[in-house]
């Protein structure tokens, strides 16, 4: 050792250590600055950024889907209900073994091909770890009870709850109200995605659809602190949201379901409309089907069973159903000629039976072999009298008879809430040739004038024509919403009558037809009798339904020949036998004095309008007047116990 | 001169110079009087960190204590003593290495402890200490600067433990043993030309080095050099660690109150990131406190190596001081996002039993170089 140390100096070595260890204490100063740098740039330069990253990470801001207004009709009688619904979630970072739970879960309940795969899209979509991701929804009890049962062998699958759309007289309000079914993509673009961001279904028909702005309401926020495994440590804000408003139809369940009665079994619709509002009292299309299968999503079976049904289920018959509307129009007809001048109320014709253009020309038939005889206006009506409509047309031309049908609403949508409603056809020179059809000829104007040919009407059009026709030309456009619920108070009499709703900007609005103003305001009435002789004369078509009444029954029959909507069904004898009936037609308002009930009839193959089509059409009067009396009797109680 | 000196007997260290009573603990009280306070902010760091549980505070202090005993201890011991003992325990270290290689057990893919009944123990924390006394000792015996001969066996002696210690794998402490080896030699006033030629063959060698990574130390470098690269996995330490100190600002967000610690988005937040949990609850300010208690410690820690009287004593207590800092320069670093994430903690602030120990049993040695000076008389 001293060896070594003999050569070593000390004083050499101590001073070469110094100067290392200033050079080295003078590198530590530098990179000491270098880490003050580095947090001046983090803590000062980027402080606002990376204060913003922080504040997203532990605040977030969940939408809270709003409840959805429920509907009612006039009574208050609750028509769209909101019902608990479960779903069923993963937690990726708890499950462990991904695929092997889905597996597992799959043995509890059944799980279709779709929602794994979007399962899976929407694993991918996470926007950090820690967040659940739903695997199926709808839940039944027993499917819930168990997974529960299973929640010790399943870490990171949970049970959830949302509020889902239950109507509760199913199929028979379908038509009338439509449903709500979870929302899709298409929708998420029409629509203003904030405001959805916590939605998950939307009206996809009827007034679920038009109303949608109405009972969506708007969206709330929780604006939560979570950790980073997502759980909520504490809400920070939150703006609560505003429940969808709650809606009142003019509808009345109970007369629906009496009509829905009267047709059960056949293929028809029935609408009711008070002439008073345009209220739509009823509206049937027969056969229905259970829209709470689709709120939730049909499966392609029941879909297809719906579909392939040859009474077509799926048709809204009310709205979009477009018949040959047959003799309902004569009068509309006759009012267009005798007001326009074209001929006097009291013209009358002789009726052999049929009616030519030329002399030996093509025979154009009465429906009665053999003629009515001498036929004036009353008659024309009250016996549903061809060859004088034949007449009349051929002197008016067709551009009087397609105006004043136009006033009557035809060829047009003119009601204000029902999305689905069809236009109908209304026949004219500038249409046909529009379409196609070539020039018109006189034989159109004559099909035209007996409600056959080219023109087409939905019974929604042909109540609205008897509802114009009951108010002397007053257009009350025909509509389903009568009002909204104040603070949502869920009473129908909490309903502040005459509570304006903008509706202005909604979809599918409709422009309100100008009163039909008359020159001879007397022709409403000569009109109109004829339409009670119908009922009431000794001679009238639907003079069976004509008794025992208090009251006078303004109607008009009506048989369409049948083009049939649809005639390529599967070979069956007794079936197409029954499918080229024609199609059976009524329209009638009642008290005809003072209207309260428009009612439209038609029954698919039913025969004739006197004899199948009436009936109905009494019955509804009947069950209409039944329950105002019966309502009337219960105010009456209702104020003895008040003064009592 | 030198032999008279070294065989000088200590005892009259009446003759040496007037004494106080705290000498005779032979603890430098300057650099406790750091020591402590660091130990007392670490403390209140960690309080916070661990989500105010009182059981990590006190297992944290009872460490801490042991680490003191440790480091009185080693003060009372001269420094020749761990001179001549340094082969010894470099033999042994490279064996308990060995065997931890072999029958070792850990976690995570890495073999790191040795498992004894009742006591477990990282062998390369003792390396920490022996290898820089075993560079020290070798060198301290021969002429410095040292010769390019003896600056190639100080290397091999570096090379082995840190080869082994990165066989394990531990990046970080490897690293942390390299530095204290070439310190040692740095210290010894090797030839500048040396040092710029080692420095551009470490350059030349990085792909090297690249080649024989473990695929999770590349994932830590490519993370490091992209965190968005992988936000939720790899890069979420980062992203959160960067987002939680800049997010404190200048003053903080108090402490107990930084949401980026309390909710758990900040991971390892009482291990390697607690700096990122101090830099969002006590700001930019709380940092810079910290860090002038880090220079005041090192440099107390080379002012006691300058003042030391022998080559080994110089050594020894700069080696300690100077890797000392690299524990701070790389963990801040790693945290702030400027070097790439190997586990290394923050010294005494760190939640973690066996480097607060090894620490302080390393500021054991500095005080032993410095309380044995006096018995050397000029």
């Amino acid at each position: 050792m001293s060896a070594f140390d003999s050569l070593k100096d000390h004083t050499k070595e101590g001073r070469v250590f110094l100067s290392r260890a200033l050079i080295a204490f003078v590198i530590v100063v530098l990179l000491m600055g270098v880490l003050i740098g580095r947090l001046y740039y983090l803590q000062v330069i980027q402080h606002d950024q990376l204060a913003a990253v922080s504040d997203d990470n532990r605040i977030q801001l969940q939408p809270v889907a709003p409840t959805r207004g429920l509907i009612y009709d006039r009574n208050g009688t609750l028509l769209a209900d909101n019902r608990p619904s479960y779903s069923v979630t993963l937690l990726k970072e708890k499950v462990g073994d991904l695929e092997a739970t889905l597996t597992e879960l799959q043995k509890l309940i059944p799980i279709s091909e779709r929602e794994l795969e979007s399962f899976h899209r929407r694993l991918k979509q996470r926007r950090r770890p820690y967040e659940t991701v739903p695997l199926r929804f709808r839940l039944t009890d027993d499917e819930i009870a168990r997974i529960a049962v299973n929640y010790q062998r399943l870490p990171g699958v949970q049970v959830e709850a949302d509020l889902i759309r239950y109507y509760p007289f199913g199929a028979s309000l379908v038509h009338a109200l439509g449903y709500v079914g979870r929302i899709n993509e298409k929708e998420l673009k029409r629509v203003d995605p904030k405001n959805y961001s916590a939605t998950h279904y939307i009206g996809k028909l009827g007034i679920e659809r038009f109303y949608e702005p109405l009972l969506h309401g708007e969206v709330g926020y929780h604006k939560v602190e979570t950790n980073a495994r997502g759980r909520v440590m504490r809400v920070l804000e939150q703006t609560d949201p505003v429940p969808g408003k709650d809606i009142v139809l003019y509808l009345d369940i109970r007369l629906q379901q009496a009509a829905e009665k009267l047709v059960e079994g056949r293929r028809a619709a029935i609408v009711a409309i008070d002439p008073k509002t345009g209220g739509i009292l009823a509206l049937v299309s027969n056969p229905g089907y259970d829209p709470n299968l689709f709120v939730t999503g049909i499966s392609t079976k029941d879909y297809k069973a719906l579909r392939e049904s040859p009474d077509l289920p799926l048709f809204n018959r009310a709205l979009r159903g477009q018949y040959p509307p047959g003799s309902t129009i004569k009068p509309m007809v006759a009012m267009g000629v005798i007001d326009s001048g074209v001929v006097s109320p009291t013209h009358t014709i002789f009726d052999p039976g049929f009616y030519t253009l030329t002399s030996g020309g093509r025979r154009y038939r009465d429906w009665k072999h053999g003629g009515h005889g001498t036929v004036g206006l009353d008659m024309a009506i009250y016996q549903s009298c061809d060859v004088w409509f034949y007449d009349v047309a051929n002197r008016a031309g067709v551009d009087i008879i397609s105006d004043y049908l136009g006033r009557f609403g035809f060829g047009q949508v003119t009601s204000l809430d029902l999305p689905e409603a069809l236009p109908g056809i209304l026949p004219s020179k500038a249409w046909k040739k529009k379409t196609g059809r070539g020039s018109w000829f006189a034989g159109d104007t004559l099909n035209l004038s007996i409600g056959q040919g080219w023109m087409l009407a939905t019974p929604l059009q042909l109540a609205t024509a008897a509802e114009v026709m009951a108010n002397r030309g007053e257009w009350k456009q025909p509509r389903m919403l009568k009002g909204v619920m104040k603070h949502n108070k869920h009473k129908a009499d909490k309903l502040t009558e005459g509570s304006v709703v903008d509706i202005s900007g909604l979809e599918g609005t409709k422009a309100v037809l100008p009163d039909i103003k008359l020159k001879n305001n007397q022709y409403w009435k000569r009109i109109i009798d004829a339409m009670i002789a119908v009922v009431h004369g000794p001679r009238g078509t639907a003079r069976k339904i004509g008794h025992g009444l208090d009251f006078q029954i303004a109607g008009k029959t009506g048989t369409a020949q049948v083009v049939g909507i649809k005639q390529d069904e599967v070979y069956d004898a007794d079936s197409m036998a029954e499918r080229h009936r024609d199609h059976a037609l009524f329209i009638a308002f009642a008290p005809a004095d003072n209207p309260e009930i428009a009612v439209s009839v038609i029954v698919e193959n039913g025969g004739g309008g006197s004899s199948t089509a009436a009936p109905i059409a009494r019955d509804v009067i009947d069950a209409f007047m039944q329950l105002k009396r019966q309502d009337s009797e219960v105010d009456e109680l209702a104020g003895v116990a008040k003064d009592g | 001169m030198a032999d008279f000196q070294r065989t000088m007997p200590d005892a009259q260290p009446h003759l040496a110079r007037r004494r106080g009573l705290w000498s005779y603990t032979r603890l430098d009280a300057w650099l406790l009087l750091f020591i402590l306070v660091l130990c007392g902010y670490g403390l209140l760091v960690l309080y916070s960190a661990s989500g105010g549980d009182m059981g990590y505070v006190v297992r944290q202090a009872v460490r801490m204590g042991a680490g003191l005993v440790v480091m009185t201890v080693f003060a009372q011991l001269r420094p020749q003593l761990f001179a001549r003992w340094a082969p010894a325990m470099y033999v042994i270290s490279l064996g308990l290495l060995l065997a931890v290689l072999l029958v070792g057990v850990g976690a995570k893919g890495a073999q790191r402890w040795i498992a004894l009944p009742g006591f477990r123990f990282q062998p390369a924390e003792i390396v920490k200490l022996v290898l820089p006394l075993m560079v020290a000792c070798y060198l301290a015996n021969r002429p410095l600067p040292p010769s390019f001969r003896h600056i190639v066996i100080s290397l091999v002696l570096i090379f082995v433990p840190v080869v082994l210690i990165m066989k394990q794998p531990d990046l970080g402490t490897s690293l942390l043993i390299a530095a204290s080896g070439v310190f040692v030699l740095l210290l010894s006033g090797i030839y500048w030309r040396y040092i710029f030629g080692a420095l551009a063959v470490a350059a030349a060698g990085l792909p090297g080095l690249w080649m024989v990574m473990k695929d999770y130390q590349k994932q830590r470098v490519l993370t490091f050099l992209d965190p968005e690269s992988d936000p939720l996995g790899a890069g979420w330490n980062i992203i959160q660690s960067k987002a939680a100190i800049g997010s404190g600002g200048i003053e903080g967000k108090g402490w107990m109150l930084g949401t980026q610690s309390q909710l758990d988005f900040l991971p390892e937040s009482h291990t390697d990131f607690i700096i990122a949990v101090m830099g969002e609850e006590l700001g930019m300010i709380g940092i810079l406190m910290l860090l002038g208690i880090y220079l005041m410690i090192i440099a107390r820690g080379l002012v006691i190596a300058s003042k030391a009287q022998d080559s080994f004593g110089r050594l020894v207590a700069g080696s300690v001081t100077l890797t000392f800092f690299v524990y701070v320069f790389v963990n801040i670093g790693m945290v702030s996002g400027i070097l790439p994430v190997v586990g290394v903690p923050l010294p005494l602030v760190s939640y973690g039993g066996t480097s607060i120990v090894t620490l302080m049993a390393g500021f054991g040695l500095l005080m032993s170089v410095q309380a044995h000076r006096q018995m050397i008389s000029h």
